[in-house]
C-alpha cells in the first residue's frame, strides 16, 4: 500500500470547521449505547476554551427515522428546521452534531434546499405555521468528530497519555471505521472524502496510534438500519460485524475506533455475541477487540477516569488497551455509580476473557 | 507565396496531417509540447486488432514527415489573427530552427517569459492536440496509486513495450488477471457521459497478450457491455474466449481493496447472473479512457472555439464540416473532437489535410 495515495486524496477533501460558538444537538440513541461520549465532548471542548451551547428543548433530527423509511423527507425537514430555529434563536450560526446519520441528514436537506429553494421555502411554511420559529441555515455545518479533529493536536498537547504501548514504545494498532452517513452521500462534507475518510486517521495519527486498513474496512459495520431494525433481519447485521472482524484480524489491530452511533454499538456488542454463539474472539489471547468513540479516546488520552468515561458499559472489555497505554484504572470502581452505589455486576461471558 | 500551416500537436493524427500537407508544397511547422513525437501511440506496444507494432506504424507516419519543421518541447501561450493570416506564440525549448528565428521581435503578448516566446506565422491552422488518459486515482475506491497491484492499461502496454515479464509488485507472475472497462467513460459520477470507443477493444487484445504471457492464468475482463463496432473486433473478442479462455463478467466493480499479501479484492455484481460477486485477484488493470487535452481548453480560449459537454472541440457540423471550425482557416483532425482509434485518427487526419489543401488553394478561401 503507498500512503502518499492516501495522502493526495486526503488534500483534495479539506473541510471548513468553525473554530468555535457551537451550536450542539445531541443523538437520540448515543446516551443509552455509550453514556459518557457526549458528555466527554463537552467536557473537553471547555477545557480547550471552546463555547459550546445546548438547548435541551432540541429534539431528534428525526433521521433515524427517514433511513428506516417510516419517517417521510418532508417532516423530517421540518423537524430540521426547527433545529435551525432554535440555533438561531440562541444566536448561533455553527452546527454541530453528534450523531453520523443527523448529520448526513442536516447535510441532505441543506444540499436540497440549496438546489430546489421552494422546497426550502414551503418547509419554511410548514415550520412557521407549526410553531411560528424562523430560522437562518447555519453558517457552518460539522460532525463533532470534524471538531475533534481539528482540536486534535491541542488534545495530544494537553494529553497524559499516547495510543502506545508504554512497555513496548510501539504504537497500538488501530482500525477506524467511518460512520456511512458522514461522507458516503456527500465525500465533499467529510475531512478527506468518502473512500479514504481521514478524520479519525487524522486523531489516531496524532495521538501516536498506528492506523490500520483492511479489506472490509468500508463493509457496513452490521448496524444498516433495517437490517437491525427489523427483527427478522438481524443475522445480516451479525453477518455484517462478523465480516469485518474476521478480514482485520489478520493484522492483529488492538482498538476499533468510531464516529456513529451505531457502529461502536455493533462492532463492540456483536463481538460478544459472535464468542457466545461460536466461541470466536477476535483479540489477543482470547480478549475482544475493544471499540470506542473517539469521544472516550480523547478523554482517554487526556487523562480522564475510564469509568467516568462509561467504558465500563462496553460489551468488550477494555483493560487490555487500559494496560497497554499505561493508564491506571480500579477494577474495584468499575461497576459503582456516580454515588459509590454498585450498578450491578454483568455476568461474565462464557468465551471472551472479562475484567 | 507558399502558404505556411501551422499544426498543433505531434501524435499519430498531427504528424499524419502534417506529412501529408507537406508533401503537397506547403511550409508545414509541427509544433509538440512534449520532447518527442508520437502521441499516445508512442506509449503503446501492439495494436488492436491485428496486433501491429505501433512503432511501425509511427515509422510508417514519420517516413511522410521529412518536409515539415518539427518543434518539440514547447508550449502555444498565444494566437491571434489577421484577416486571413494567423500567428501562433509559443514558449519554451526549441528543437529545431531555434536559432533562425531568435531574431524575431517578441511579442508583447508573450508574458513573463518573453525572451524565449517565438512567433511563427501561418495562413491557417490544424489543431490536432489529441487527448489525455482519464487520470485513474479520481475513481477513488479502485484504489490506483493506493493499492500496488492496480495498474492502468497504458501502464500495462509500458511493461509490453519494454520485453520485460508482467511481474506483481511482489515480483511474482500473476495467477489471476482482472481487467476493468469504462474507467473514466460512461460515468456519471466522474463526470464523464461519453464512451472512449477503444478500451473495450484494447481490454479484449489485452486478454490475450496476458494469457499468450502466462497461459495457465485465469484473466477476467469486467465489462458493462462490449463494443466491438470495427473490423475484426467481434473475431478478436471471440479469439479471446476461445482459444484464451478469457472470462467476461458483465458488471462493474463497486470497490477493490488490498489483501495482506498485496493481492487486490474486488467486489462486483454479475448482472447477468444478478448476484453480487468477490473475488481475488494478483492484478488490476484499468482502462482507462480519453479526456480533453489540458492544453485545449487554453487554445480554445485564444480562438474562442466552443467545445461540447464532454469538453471536447466542437466542429463547425459534426457530419458535413468535421474537420473545420467556425473560424477560417481553423482546422481539427483526430482526437480533439472526441476519443477515436488510430486508424480513423489517420484517416481523419487525411481528410483534414485534404480539407485544408482545399482551402488555402481556393481563390475564395471559406471554411470546406
Amino acid at each position: 500500500m503507498k500512503p502518499e495515495g492516501k495522502r493526495l486524496v486526503w488534500n483534495e477533501y479539506q473541510k471548513e470547521i468553525a473554530n468555535d460558538n457551537y451550536f450542539y444537538v445531541r443523538s437520540c440513541v448515543r446516551q443509552n449505547f455509550f453514556p459518557a461520549a457526549e458528555k466527554t465532548f463537552l467536557r473537553y471542548m471547555k477545557e480547550m476554551g471552546r463555547n459550546v451551547f445546548e438547548n435541551p428543548s432540541h429534539t431528534t433530527c428525526s433521521g433515524i427515522g427517514y433511513h428506516s423509511d417510516i419517517v417521510p423527507f418532508e417532516t423530517a425537514m421540518t423537524m430540521v428546521a426547527r433545529q435551525f430555529a432554535l440555533m438561531s434563536e440562541a444566536g448561533y450560526e455553527n452546527f454541530v452534531t453528534s450523531c453520523i446519520t443527523s448529520f448526513g441528514l442536516y447535510s441532505e436537506v441543506l444540499e436540497t434546499w440549496e438546489h430546489f429553494p421552494a422546497v426550502e421555502e414551503k418547509i419554511r411554511g410548514h415550520l412557521r405555521n407549526a410553531t411560528g420559529r424562523e430560522f437562518v441555515k447555519p453558517k457552518n455545518l460539522a460532525h463533532a468528530s470534524d471538531v475533534t479533529f481539528k482540536l486534535r493536536k491541542d488534545i495530544s498537547k494537553a494529553g497524559k497519555y499516547r495510543l502506545i504501548n508504554h512497555i513496548t514504545g510501539n504504537p497500538i494498532r488501530v482500525v477506524e471505521h467511518i460512520g456511512c452517513h458522514y461522507s458516503k452521500m456527500f465525500p465533499s462534507k467529510g475531512v478527506g472524502g468518502a473512500e479514504y475518510p481521514y478524520v479519525l486517521i487524522g486523531m489516531i495519527e496524532e495521538w501516536g496510534g498506528e492506523v490500520i486498513d483492511y479489506p472490509e474496512r468500508r463493509h457496513c459495520c452490521g448496524f444498516g438500519f433495517r437490517q437491525y431494525l427489523v427483527k427478522a433481519n438481524r443475522g445480516y447485521s451479525v453477518s455484517s460485524s462478523k465480516k469485518k472482524f474476521d478480514s482485520m484480524k489478520p493484522y492483529k489491530p488492538e482498538l476499533i475506533l468510531t464516529n456513529c452511533p451505531g457502529c461502536p454499538m455493533f462492532l463492540d456488542r456483536w463481538q460478544y455475541a459472535i464468542s457466545e454463539m461460536e466461541g470466536t474472539t477476535y483479540g489477543e489471547n482470547g480478549q475482544g477487540i475493544p471499540v470506542m468513540t473517539y469521544e472516550e479516546l480523547a478523554g482517554l488520552i487526556l487523562g480522564y477516569d475510564p469509568w467516568d468515561l462509561g467504558l465500563q458499559v462496553h460489551q468488550v472489555p477494555v483493560e487490555p488497551l487500559l494496560e497497554k497505554m499505561g493508564i491506571p484504572y480500579d477494577p474495584a470502581k468499575k461497576f459503582l455509580d456516580i454515588n459509590g452505589n454498585s450498578m450491578g455486576k454483568p455476568k461474565p461471558p462464557s468465551s471472551m476473557k472479562f475484567y | 507565396m507558399e502558404h505556411s500551416v501551422i499544426v498543433i500537436g505531434g501524435g499519430v493524427s498531427g504528424m499524419t496531417a502534417a506529412g501529408m500537407l507537406a508533401q503537397q508544397g506547403f511550409n508545414v511547422t509541427l509544433l509538440e509540447k512534449e520532447a518527442e513525437t508520437g502521441g499516445h501511440a508512442a506509449r503503446w506496444d501492439r495494436l488492436f486488432p491485428d496486433r501491429k507494432k505501433a512503432s511501425e506504424v509511427l515509422d510508417f507516419i514519420r517516413k511522410g514527415m521529412s518536409r515539415v519543421k518539427v518543434i518539440t518541447g514547447i508550449t502555444v501561450v498565444n494566437i491571434t489573427r489577421n484577416d486571413k493570416e494567423f500567428t501562433v506564440v509559443t514558449r519554451g525549448q526549441v528543437a529545431d530552427g531555434g536559432s533562425q528565428m531568435a531574431d524575431i521581435p517578441h511579442p508583447a503578448s508573450c508574458i513573463p517569459h518573453p525572451a524565449s516566446c517565438i512567433p511563427h506565422p501561418a495562413s491557417c491552422i490544424l489543431l490536432a492536440t489529441g487527448y489525455e488518459l482519464f487520470e485513474a486515482r479520481k475513481k477513488e475506491e479502485y484504489g490506483y496509486g493506493i493499492y500496488n497491484n492496480v495498474i492502468t492499461s497504458a501502464e500495462l502496454e509500458d511493461k509490453f513495450r519494454s520485453g520485460s515479464p508482467i511481474l506483481t509488485s511482489e515480483g511474482k507472475p500473476p495467477a489471476r488477471i482482472g481487467i476493468v472497462h469504462c474507467v473514466g467513460s460512461r460515468d456519471e459520477k466522474v463526470g464523464n457521459l461519453y464512451c472512449s470507443k477503444v478500451c473495450c477493444v484494447t481490454g479484449v487484445k489485452q486478454a490475450i497478450e496476458l494469457k499468450e504471457m502466462y497461459p495457465a492464468s485465469e484473466v477476467f475482463n469486467f465489462y458493462m457491455d462490449l463494443r466491438m463496432f470495427d473490423r475484426h473486433f467481434e473475431e478478436l473478442y471471440y479469439e479471446a474466449q476461445q482459444k484464451w479462455g478469457v472470462s467476461f463478467i458483465r458488471g462493474r466493480l463497486s470497490e477493490c481493496a488490498e489483501n495482506p499479501d498485496g493481492s487486490i479484492i474486488v467486489k462486483t455484481e454479475d448482472t447477468l447472473t444478478g448476484k453480487p460477486l468477490k473475488m481475488t485477484v494478483d492484478l488490476l488493470v484499468l482502462l482507462t479512457g480519453f479526456v480533453p487535452g489540458r492544453g485545449m481548453a487554453s487554445i480554445s480560449a485564444m480562438l474562442g472555439l466552443t467545445t461540447g459537454a464532454d469538453g471536447f472541440t466542437n466542429s463547425a457540423d459534426s457530419h458535413t464540416l468535421n474537420n473545420s471550425t467556425e473560424i477560417p482557416g481553423i482546422f481539427l483532425a483526430g482526437a480533439v473532437k472526441g476519443p477515436v482509434s488510430i486508424s480513423e485518427s489517420i484517416a481523419d487526419a487525411r481528410a483534414a489535410a485534404i480539407q485544408i489543401e482545399v482551402y488555402l488553394n481556393s481563390d475564395k478561401p471559406g471554411n470546406d
